[in-house]
C-alpha cells in the first residue's frame, strides 16, 4: 500500500463529489430538512403550550419527534452512502475508466482505500452537519436538548460509514445497482432483525432470539441505531419505562434501555474493517 | 520485456494458449488477429490487469503484475475512457501524479503530451465535451506522458480520422527513434506493415505466426514477360535464381532495386521486355492465408526462431 497513491485517489474522490455538485445537493437537502423539522416542532410546541401542557411533557413529546427525525436521517444517510459508494469502483470498472488508472504504478488496494477514505470523509461530514443542525434546530425552537447529542451524531455517522463500506466492497465484484440495492436491504434487515428479536423476547419466543440476533448483528447498524435513540431520549422516558414491563419497551425500535456498549462499538469497527479488507481482497483478485 | 508460455483460461475457454514474446528497446511489435483472437487478453496480462493461468514474464525487469513494473509504461486501453468531469489538463496532471513524476515537471509533460496529440487548444475543456476521437487522442497523450520506455497501444486508431491515424504513425516512429519499445495491437494491417519490426498473429488464442516482417512475408520477386531471349536462365541467373513459367520468367528472391539492371541486361542481349512486375507478398495476403487456412497445421511451419532477450 502507498500512502501517496491512497491520498491521490482520496483527493480525486473529494473533487469528483464537489465537481459533480453532489456535495451541494446533499447540503441543500439537509438544510431544507432541518428547516422543515424546525417548523414542525415549533408548531407542535406552540399548540401544546396553548393547550396548557407542562414543559416536562412537552420535552418528552419533542424527544420522540427528535428520535423519529433521527430515524428518517439514518435511512436517508444509509441510502445516500449506499448509492454514493456502490458505483465508486463498480461504475469505473464498467465504464473502463479504471483501466488507464490501474496501468499506473498504483495497487488495487490503494484505489479501493483511496475511494473509501474520500467517500467516508464526505459521508461523515454530511452526517455530522445534518445531525448537529437537526438537534440544534430542535433545541432552539423547543428548548429540549438531548442528554448525549454527540453520541447520537457519532452513531449516525457510524451507521452511514458501515453502509458505505458494504456498498463499496460489494461494488468491487458486483454491478453498481446490485451493490447499492443489497446494502440498503442489509441495512433494513438489520433494523428489522432488531425489532423482531425484541418482539420474540416480548412474546416469550426466546428460542427464536439467537437466529434473529444473527440477522440483527449481521450488520452493526441496528446496534448503532439503538445508540442514537438512547442518546436522544430524556432520562424521564427511562424512568417511566422502569415502572413498566421492560420487555414491552425493548420491542419498540424507537426506544433503547441502555447506552451503546463498548462491545457494540468494537463490533461496529471490526465489522467495517473486515468488510473493507474483504473488498480490497476481492478487487485485487478481479479480472479486469 | 519478455514472456514465456503465457496462458489464460476463462473457465474451460482458452483465451490465450501460449505467448512467448520478447520486445527489445526501440522495437515496434504488432499484435494481429481476428476479433476475439486473444490480443486484448495478451495486453491485459502484460499490464497486470488480468492474471495468467500459466506462464510468466517480466516487464522492465519486474514480474508481470508488479506495481513497479508499470513505472515506465504508457498504456492506451482498447476501452478508453477518462473522468468526464475533469478537463484534459487535469486528467494529464492526475496521471502525472499517479505515474510518480516530479511535481515541477508536470506542466512540461502535460504541455508536451497535449501538443503531440493536438489537444493543446482544448486543454481547459472538460473531457465530457470531447468527441470519441478526441478522447482517444487524450488517451494516446496519456500513454506518452513522461516518455515511457514501453508503450502499449490497444487499437490506437479505432476512433480516429485519417489525419489522426497518420499522427499516430508519426508518434510511434518518434517513440521508436528515442529508443522506446512499442506494442501495437491493431486490425489495420497496412498500419502494422508500415510500422512494425516484428509481428505476432494470434488466432483462437494461439500464436500462428511470429517473427520479423521480412522473414514472414518472404523475399520479393520479379516477374517478366520477355521475347527474343534464348536462354533467360543463363542471362539473368547472375541476379537471382530463375524459374520459367510459360512465357514468363520469375526471379526470386530478388531485391527490387536491381529491376532496371535486369531490364538493361535483357535489352543488351537483344531481347524485348513486354511486362515487368515486381512482387511482394503483403501482410494482408499472409494474414488472410493463415487465418482462413488450417490454422493448426500452420502453427509450427510459420513459427520462426525467437530472438534472444537483451
Amino acid at each position: 500500500m502507498s500512502v501517496r497513491a491512497v491520498t491521490i485517489i482520496c483527493v480525486l474522490t473529494l473533487r469528483e463529489v464537489a465537481r459533480r455538485r453532489l456535495l451541494w445537493v446533499l447540503l441543500g437537502l439537509s438544510i431544507v430538512s432541518v428547516i422543515l423539522v424546525g417548523w414542525v416542532v415549533t408548531q407542535l410546541v406552540d399548540y401544546a403550550r396553548s393547550a396548557g401542557m407542562n414543559e416536562v411533557r412537552i420535552g418528552l413529546g419533542v424527544s420522540q419527534v427528535l428520535v423519529f427525525v433521527a430515524f428518517m436521517f439514518s435511512f436517508v444517510l444509509a441510502m445516500s452512502a449506499a448509492f454514493l459508494a456502490a458505483p465508486a469502483i463498480a461504475g469505473d470498472v464498467e465504464s473502463g475508466t479504471l483501466l488507464a488508472m490501474l496501468a499506473r504504478p498504483i495497487s488495487r488496494a490503494d484505489l479501493v482505500l483511496g475511494r473509501w477514505l474520500g467517500l467516508c470523509l464526505v459521508t461523515a461530514a454530511y452526517a455530522f452537519v445534518s445531525g448537529v443542525l437537526a438537534i440544534g434546530m430542535v433545541a432552539l425552537v423547543s428548548g429540549y436538548m438531548p442528554p448525549d447529542p454527540w453520541i447520537a451524531v457519532g452513531c449516525l455517522m457510524g451507521e452511514a460509514l458501515a453502509t458505505l463500506t458494504l456498498a463499496l466492497a460489494l461494488g468491487t465484484r458486483l454491478p453498481a445497482i446490485a451493490a447499492g440495492a443489497i446494502s440498503v436491504v442489509a441495512f433494513g434487515m438489520s433494523w428489522f432483525g432488531g425489532v423482531l428479536a425484541s418482539a420474540a423476547g416480548l412474546l416469550r419466543a426466546e428460542a427464536l432470539v439467537p437466529s434473529l440476533d444473527f440477522l440483527r448483528l449481521g450488520m452493526p447498524t441496528d446496534l448503532l441505531w439503538r445508540g442514537v435513540v438512547h442518546a436522544l431520549e430524556p432520562p424521564l422516558a427511562l424512568l417511566v419505562a422502569r415502572g413498566l414491563d421492560p420487555r414491552g419497551f425493548a420491542a419498540d425500535p424507537f426506544f433503547a434501555q441502555s447506552a451503546i456498549s463498548l462491545e457494540a462499538i468494537a463490533w461496529s469497527i471490526a465489522w467495517t474493517a473486515g468488510v473493507l479488507v474483504a473488498g480490497v481482497l476481492a478487487f485485487s483478485r478481479r479480472e479486469l | 520485456m519478455q514472456t514465456s508460455g503465457l496462458r489464460k483460461l476463462y473457465g474451460s475457454q482458452v483465451a490465450l494458449e501460449s505467448l512467448d514474446l520478447v520486445v527489445r528497446p526501440g522495437q515496434v511489435v504488432g499484435l494481429l488477429g481476428p476479433n476475439g483472437a486473444g490480443k486484448t487478453t495478451a495486453v491485459k496480462l502484460l499490464m497486470g490487469l488480468s492474471r495468467p493461468t500459466a506462464g510468466s514474464g517480466t516487464l522492465l525487469g519486474q514480474p508481470l503484475g508488479d506495481r513497479l513494473a508499470r513505472r515506465s509504461v504508457g498504456y492506451l486501453p482498447e476501452l478508453f475512457r477518462y473522468p468526464q468531469w475533469l478537463t484534459a489538463n487535469e486528467v494529464m496532471r492526475l496521471h502525472c501524479q499517479l505515474a510518480g513524476l516530479p511535481r515541477r515537471s508536470w506542466p512540461g509533460w502535460t504541455d508536451q503530451a497535449l501538443t503531440t496529440v493536438g489537444l493543446r487548444p482544448r486543454a481547459r475543456d472538460r473531457v465530457g465535451t470531447f468527441s470519441k476521437g478526441m478522447q482517444q487522442r487524450l488517451g494516446l497523450g496519456l500513454a506518452l506522458l513522461g516518455d515511457p520506455q514501453l508503450i502499449i497501444l490497444d487499437e490506437p486508431t479505432s476512433a480516429l480520422d485519417p489525419v489522426g491515424r497518420d499522427d499516430v504513425r508519426t508518434i510511434i516512429r518518434a517513440a521508436r527513434a528515442r529508443g522506446a519499445s512499442v506494442i501495437l495491437n491493431s486490425h489495420l494491417l497496412g498500419e502494422v506493415e508500415r510500422l512494425c519490426d516484428e509481428v505476432i498473429i494470434i488466432h483462437r488464442g494461439r500464436v500462428i505466426a511470429a517473427g520479423g516482417l521480412r522473414a514472414l512475408l518472404g523475399a520479393p520477386s520479379l516477374r517478366l514477360r520477355l521475347s527474343g531471349v534464348r536462354d533467360a536462365v543463363s542471362l539473368l541467373g547472375r541476379f537471382a535464381p530463375v524459374t520459367l513459367e510459360g512465357d514468363q520468367v520469375v526471379l526470386q528472391p530478388m531485391e527490387p532495386e536491381w529491376t532496371p539492371d535486369v531490364v538493361a541486361a535483357v535489352v543488351a542481349a537483344g531481347g524485348r521486355v513486354h511486362a515487368v512486375e515486381p512482387q511482394q507478398r503483403s501482410l494482408e495476403d499472409l494474414y488472410l492465408e493463415l487465418v482462413r487456412s488450417g490454422v493448426t497445421e500452420a502453427t509450427e511451419s510459420f513459427r520462426l526462431p525467437r530472438p534472444t532477450a537483451q
